[in-house]
């Protein structure tokens, strides 16, 4: 039998097709053209070529925000991944509390990232923030506004607070997908809870967990709503992330030429470390 | 090694059973012999999956008790009940190699190293799983991952007793029958209490010494393959076992004579005389049904009339419709052995003919 060929399906696609042309490779496409230009607004453009790229990629302020950037998302997958994996082993998973655990985990995800930022920036200062008071009344030098130390301690609190959930809701489906039959017969081995946990739980795991670390890469990488709500970038540019320093070079300074080279040596950046990430974690697979 | 004895179990999975339908298995009392090879059979939902997990640990029963060997174990762990368990698919650790896997359970119980070694190489060479043993155990096809599965049952030397849950579920039919075989010889040889449940009945007749037949939750028949055949206590055991099943036909009695749709059949009495013999079956009340098996139904010159509706052929023997009086009865006629077409007349074995009162054999 032979097989029909229908041209008009390409049709259909054609609406999917117009959408990802104007929302993503015009744009994209935009952003390179401005990257390899430089334009003195009023529409005129004069070729730069790799200029600006040299400029980002020697700039000490670049390197710095990319230094910080890569403390912090490190900081960050430290502590939530292995803080998300336990929360989840914890969770039940059967009878009524289940449904009460999984709305609670949820709640920090539901909440818009200003109001995730607003809600830390008045919770921690110093004189009528409710931590903040706590804090500075138990003898400790406590004011993310103008400390440094603090700034980082309190954005790394609002992070792990509020991303926690993903990878634990993530674990949480992977854990629950683990047939009975493993703990059976591991309780019949005698195994340990220990040994269970190296043994069965995490191996299974290993697919969930790539995801999630993935995932956390990568939105920990690009941050900005809630570090500019919190600390506007401060104090100083102490947290000032790629991202933020990313807008501040575009909009505040309106270099669209090295903004646009900083865009694109950013996104290789990410591209580059999710492929490693990825290839790394699914070696094994091939086989 | 131990003798098991089940003591007026029942469990409900229901938190508050009132019903007769809360109950998975109903009142039942059960005694397995030492090294014996036992099957578990019956359809999906009968209860044997709750035995199992009864007897393992893995559950704890609502009422009633279990002992090994005389002592209560009801409370007793899966682990300290020394019980070997392999499950419908293959469980293995997949991130060791062949060789820990089968150690895995003696590690756990701090056995020496030079003795692990010793049994994981027996065990190994019986189950012939030593070409594999440094492999990871991921890497190995379905009947070599249950074969370590089996293999961690059989390490520990102080097992009491070893549970298959329908474990060639996921093997590919020809080598069904290898791992089969292998398992009637590895019972022969290490001379373990196994009990095997399943709802295939070649399984189940070719694997075990007795065989437990169990509708709804409880037990309906128990003795050896050749018994469930020839003589089934229950129309249920009947239909179930055989390929195809037993022909159940209503009947009536009038005086001492059993009449099918108004012609006289002979039926085996047996020493019981004309007692109904299994629970719940009224005497002198209720259904009254004829069972013979389509093997013990054969052409003859007289006899009941009947009409031929269809002829099956399944290789060595044919399968045959006949109707008499508006209902079918299959028989089975070897190769080569001439069918009448149109009418013709049956006879029935009457020493392999039963009578069944409510579904339960009479004498």
């Amino acid at each position: 039998m032979n097989k029909t060929v229908n041209q008009r399906a390409w049709l259909f696609v054609l609406p999917v097709f117009l959408l990802v042309a104007f929302n993503a490779v015009i744009p994209l496409m935009t952003v390179v053209n401005f990257s390899v230009q430089e334009t003195f607004g009023d529409n005129v453009f004069l070729w730069a070529g790799v200029r600006w790229f040299e400029d980002v990629l020697q700039s000490d302020r670049f390197h710095a925000a990319l230094g910080r950037q890569l403390v912090f998302t490190g900081i960050v997958l430290a502590i939530e991944i292995p803080l998300g994996l336990a929360i989840a082993l914890a969770m039940p998973r059967r009878g009524p509390w289940v449904s009460v655990c999984l709305v609670l985990m949820a709640l920090p995800l539901l909440i818009p990232w200003n109001v995730v930022g607003a809600i830390w920036n008045i919770f921690a200062l110093p004189d009528i923030g409710f931590l903040g008071r706590l804090v500075n009344g138990m003898g400790i030098e406590y004011n993310y506004t103008r400390d440094p130390a603090a700034a980082w301690f309190t954005t790394v609190l609002m992070d792990v607070w509020h991303w926690t959930s993903l990878v634990v809701l993530l674990c949480y489906a992977g854990l629950v997908s683990i047939p009975d039959a493993y703990y059976q017969a591991a309780k019949v081995d005698g195994a340990r809870p220990w040994a269970v946990f190296r043994h069965i739980q995490l191996p299974k795991l290993k697919h969930v967990l790539t995801i999630a670390i993935l995932l956390r890469f990568m939105d920990s990488f690009m941050i900005y709503t809630e570090v500019v709500v919190l600390t506007g970038g401060g104090p100083g540019s102490t947290t000032t992330f790629l991202s933020i320093d990313l807008v501040k070079v575009a909009l505040g300074q309106f270099d669209l030429g090295p903004a646009a080279a900083m865009s694109i040596v950013y996104f290789l950046i990410i591209l580059f470390l999710s492929w490693l990430f990825y290839t790394l974690m699914m070696r094994n697979e091939a086989r | 090694m131990a003798r098991i004895a089940l003591q007026d179990l029942r469990h409900s999975y229901v938190a508050d059973p009132r019903a007769d339908e809360d109950w998975a298995l109903k009142r039942l009392t059960l005694e397995l012999a030492d090294g014996g090879a036992y099957a578990l059979l019956g359809p999906s939902g009968c209860g044997k999956t709750t035995l199992l997990n009864l007897i393992s640990g893995l559950l704890r029963p609502t009422e009633g008790r279990i002992l090994f060997d005389g002592q209560d174990v009801t409370g007793t762990s899966p682990e300290r009940r020394n019980i070997a368990q392999v499950f419908q698919f293959p469980v293995i650790y997949d991130t060791m190699t062949v060789y820990d896997n089968l150690a895995f359970p003696l590690r756990n119980r701090g056995v020496a190293r030079a003795e692990v070694d010793a049994r994981v190489r027996e065990i190994a060479a019986m189950l012939e799983l030593d070409a594999t043993l440094h492999r990871r155990a991921a890497g190995l096809t379905a009947d070599g991952k249950q074969k370590i599965s089996l293999g961690r049952g059989l390490v520990r030397s102080d097992v009491n007793v070893i549970m298959f849950d329908e474990p060639l579920t996921v093997i590919d039919p020809h080598l069904k029958w290898v791992l089969r075989s292998k398992l009637r010889e590895l019972h022969a040889r290490i001379r373990r209490t196994m009990i095997y449940v399943t709802h295939d009945q070649t399984e189940a007749l070719t694997f075990a010494d007795e065989v437990v037949v169990m509708k709804d939750g409880q037990i309906v028949q128990i003795g050896t393959p050749v018994e469930l055949f020839e003589r089934p206590r229950h129309t249920f055991v009947g239909h179930f076992i055989g390929s195809p099943g037993m022909n159940v036909l209503p009947v009536e009695a009038r005086g001492d004579a059993i009449l099918l749709a108004g012609h006289p059949v002979a039926v085996a009495r047996g020493a019981g005389g004309g007692a109904p013999a299994g629970p719940g079956a009224k005497p002198g009340g209720g259904t009254l049904e004829l069972g013979v098996r389509p093997e013990f139904v054969a052409f003859a010159e007289t006899g009941l009339p009947v009409e031929v509706a269809r002829v099956a052929d399944a290789g060595r023997y044919r399968i045959v419709d006949v109707v008499h009086a508006g209902r079918a009865v299959k028989m089975l006629v070897p190769e080569g052995a001439p069918i009448p077409e149109g009418r013709a007349h049956v006879r029935f074995d009457p020493a392999r003919t039963y009578l069944y009162a409510d579904g339960w054999i009479v004498g």
